[in-house]
């Protein structure tokens, strides 16, 4: 009899736990929400470009970015020049998010060398979790650049048009890791329509890698290396791989990205195949690019 | 088998019996119980505006869950920080990535009670009583005893929710570096409205 008796108090103390239960959360009475979320990876780099190069990061539908780029002249050129700060390329570029996963951008460089550029950038897969679940950011970018110099040679009067242009197209896939580091690899190829001898190819291969480490919320460090794959480029000149390093600092409306780089182009036909700096002379750059983006137009939902 | 014998062993099958009925009842009705006079909803607006002479911000989440107990008053809110909606996409990352740090704290929660409901809900919610909410809210990760105001009217099976109130930011650890501190308030204004439906299982 004792037994039964006790059964009962256990079965019945066992079923009113979950009535005492419910005091530690009400929200544990609701049924599992069926609709789950959608968890993109967002401010995996503080902008679209990591220094030179694309980031896989977009401007979100509607926003404007004004971007200004430096690229001073080398750190080895001496005192005289000011370390290479009385010597500076720059561009100046406008990017606009046309569609959450369309952003179209020009460009202008303009000082030693002179170039137009203008670039399409896709994002065809978004890192997220929930939902579904992408592991990686997946974008595709082309891009096309206009020699806007002035060519004096009268071996190859008359200039075409066409032997200014520049093509360059990317894969872009990337990752964030976590809060702290993203990383990502960005397979290329650059077409030129016109080279100076048979050695050189027209299609350029080329292997990138950036990735980002934040530092403080506000603060990212940045590394960027393009691998031109060998037999490529013109024999008779001394071509070196581009390798970037530098700060993002971000304030509010502003991102401020500070580095040294052994490149003076800052579209891609010009980083990734025409980089002629050695780091270990010491024939690197400072430069800076500054992005300020608007809104210039809002999305409904 | 002696008479006592059947008699005890007939008393103890009714015993059994009874365990076995009260048993199934209690399987059977305890959850039905446990959602009684509850009222709930998985989209309730909650927005905030942040002014200064420099720059307003607004942002706006309508899928806020709130589970509300009509038996004692005590109320549950929980709001995913991520879904909090900005008129500029730049804003609403700062938000998330140097704000809140919603990837560490993704929920901001209110635990608390609605003071006197008994009295305000036996009298059947009369327009325009300001009733008192008591509780812990959890922002960023931080918990702090608050003390609100806010109306409960009840409209046809639903009842809704409304309050508003202040946050500071400081209160709960969330920096704001100076270079844009004239940029966000240091009391920011928070308006609550839910309408909640009765909770079936």
């Amino acid at each position: 009899m004792r037994s039964l008796r006790s059964i009962f108090f256990i079965a019945v103390f066992a079923f009113s736990t979950p009535l005492l239960a419910q005091e530690g959360s009400l929200l544990d009475l609701l049924p599992e929400d069926d609709e789950p979320t959608e968890d993109f990876a967002t401010a995996g780099f503080k902008t679209t470009r990591i220094i030179n190069g694309q980031s896989f990061e977009m401007n979100a539908h509607g926003v404007l970015d004004f971007k200004i780029s430096h690229r001073f002249g080398t750190v080895n050129s001496g005192a005289i020049n000011a370390f290479g700060l009385d010597n500076a390329l720059m561009r100046i570029g406008l990017d606009y998010g046309v569609t959450p996963w369309l952003n179209v951008g020009i460009g202008r460089s303009g000082g030693s060398v002179k170039y137009y550029d203008g670039f399409v950038k896709a994002r065809i897969l978004r890192q997220q979790t929930g939902k579904k679940n992408i592991p990686v950011h997946l974008l595709w970018v082309s891009d096309m650049a206009i020699d806007g110099n002035p060519v004096n040679n009268p071996e190859l009067q008359p200039y075409l048009f066409s032997n200014r242009l520049y093509y360059t197209h990317q894969i872009i896939v990337g990752r964030k890791f976590s809060d702290g580091f993203s990383l990502q690899l960005m397979p290329s190829v650059v077409h030129r329509n016109f080279v100076p001898n048979k050695q050189t190819s027209n299609d350029v291969f080329v292997m990138g890698v950036g990735g980002r480490v934040k530092l403080t919320k506000r603060v990212a460090l940045n590394a960027e290396y393009y691998y031109v794959l060998p037999n490529q480029l013109d024999p008779n000149v001394n071509y070196t791989n581009s390798l970037s390093i530098g700060f993002d600092i971000e304030t509010g409306g502003h991102v401020f990205q500070l580095h040294f780089t052994n490149s003076r182009g800052m579209v891609e036909n010009g980083f990734m195949t025409d980089t002629q700096g050695d780091w270990a002379a010491g024939d690197i750059r400072f430069g800076f690019n500054v992005s300020r983006v608007f809104t210039v137009y809002r999305p409904k939902d | 088998m002696t008479d006592t014998n059947i008699e005890l062993n007939n008393t103890i099958y009714q015993r059994m019996k009874k365990i076995i009925t009260l048993f199934v009842l209690s399987i059977a009705f305890g959850s039905t119980l446990l959602a009684q006079g509850k009222y709930f909803t998985r989209d309730g607006n909650i927005s905030f505006f942040s002014e200064t002479p420099v720059e307003d911000i607004e942002a706006h989440n309508k899928k806020a869950t709130c589970v509300l107990d009509d038996e004692t008053g005590t109320l549950e809110f929980a709001v995913l920080i991520k879904s909090f909606e900005f008129e500029k996409a730049l804003m609403e990352e700062h938000f998330n990535e140097n704000y809140m740090e919603s990837n560490e704290y993704p929920k901001a929660t209110f635990k608390g009670k609605i003071l006197d409901y008994a009295g305000v809900r036996d009298s059947g919610f009369p327009p325009g009583v300001e009733l008192k909410a008591q509780g812990t809210m959890m922002i960023h990760g931080v918990e702090k005893e608050i003390t609100t105001t806010g109306y409960v009217t009840r409209d046809g099976e639903n009842m809704q929710l409304k309050s508003s109130f202040v946050v500071k930011p400081e209160d709960y650890n969330i920096e704001i570096p100076n270079t844009v501190r004239d940029n966000i308030a240091k009391e920011i204004a928070v308006n609550v409205d839910a309408e909640l439906k009765p909770l079936k299982k």
